[in-house]
């Protein structure tokens, strides 16, 4: 039993190997923009819009004012990192309901890279808005003996980010399987169904958390 | 008792234990917050909206130190280095 889709080899090149991981995560990506492309080929502004249109239209408007109400400022320029996150590991944990497919988010590469660019997107964007002495006035904020708990909570909490993700998912896969072999007649399916919503909350969560500590670093006091 | 079987006796009982042990504290935390959050609902329901999103953030980050106890049953359990260094040991 593999604990993650790491392990499975899709494809031997040589000097690089496709794993099961890599190969998933493309086909999300595939389909997370072809779907946007087919989508938004003719929007339309009048009365009339396309479902699909409608669908992604409120998809944008909460994932707005979800931040505007955590971060208290104009959501413009995180929308599109928060955006993605929260797209890319709602659709790839989705779609862990068709037969073959492995969620890429199971596996510790993927969520170890993604909790890794939240940690370098907060400074980015506390230094985009407070400056780089502003940003780090922020570690001696309450007082300068919080030095070394403010970096250490920095790198915990990004570790956590990935490991709270990589443990949702794949406790979800693994019980399956070992379900599978001892009860297989109806008991998966409930779990699986357990499983698709852990999913889809995980996937708030991690962009909840993302935008918490964007919006920790970026207030101006 | 040789090396094999106090590695395997070890290693079941300490995952069996990580796991049951890791899941109390957790459970009543969060059994805690919900009921908090329940009564708070209840004395001011136009907050519903900011109360339920507060609640899932902290649900997940109390659910995250069972997830990690987790974790490290299961890699006792499936990826112990230590099993695998007696068994080709034993084997070799």
């Amino acid at each position: 039993m593999q604990l993650s889709p790491d392990e499975i080899t899709v494809w031997d090149l040589g000097p690089v190997t496709l794993n099961a991981t890599v190969v998933f995560s493309w086909l999300v990506m595939i389909i997370l923009v072809g779907g946007a492309w087919l989508v938004t080929r003719n929007l339309s502004s009048g009365p009339r819009i396309s479902r699909w249109q409608n669908l992604l239209e409120t998809v944008v408007v909460l994932t707005r004012s979800q931040i505007r109400d955590i971060t208290q400022q104009d959501p413009g320029r995180y929308m599109a990192f928060i955006g993605t996150l929260f797209l890319f590991i709602s659709v790839s944990n989705l779609l862990s309901i068709i037969p073959g497919y492995s969620a890429p988010t199971g596996s510790l590469s993927t969520t170890a890279a993604l909790a890794i660019c939240v940690f370098v997107a907060v400074p980015v964007f506390g230094i985009m808005e407070r400056g780089v002495l502003g940003y780090l006035r922020n570690y001696i904020e309450p007082t300068p003996l919080m030095l070394p708990f403010n970096i250490i909570s920095e790198l915990s909490r990004t570790m956590a980010l990935a490991v709270r993700l990589f443990g949702n998912i794949m406790s979800g896969r693994i019980l399956i399987a070992i379900l599978l072999s001892i009860v297989p007649l109806l008991v998966p399916v409930v779990l699986e169904i357990l499983g698709l919503l852990i999913g889809q909350i995980q996937a708030y969560i991690f962009a909840v958390l993302a935008t918490v500590y964007i919006a920790s670093a970026t207030t101006k006091s | 008792m040789e090396q094999t079987t106090v590695i395997g006796l070890g290693s079941i009982i300490v995952a069996g234990l990580t796991m049951a042990l890791g899941a109390i504290a957790p459970a009543l935390a969060e059994g805690r917050a919900v009921a908090q959050a329940l009564a708070s609902m209840a004395q001011q329901p136009d907050e519903s909206n900011n109360i339920s999103r507060t609640l899932f953030v902290g649900l997940a980050l109390i659910e995250s130190t069972a997830i990690y106890c987790f974790v490290v049953a299961m890699i006792i359990i499936f990826f112990n280095p230590f099993w695998d260094y007696v068994v080709a040991q034993a084997g070799g």
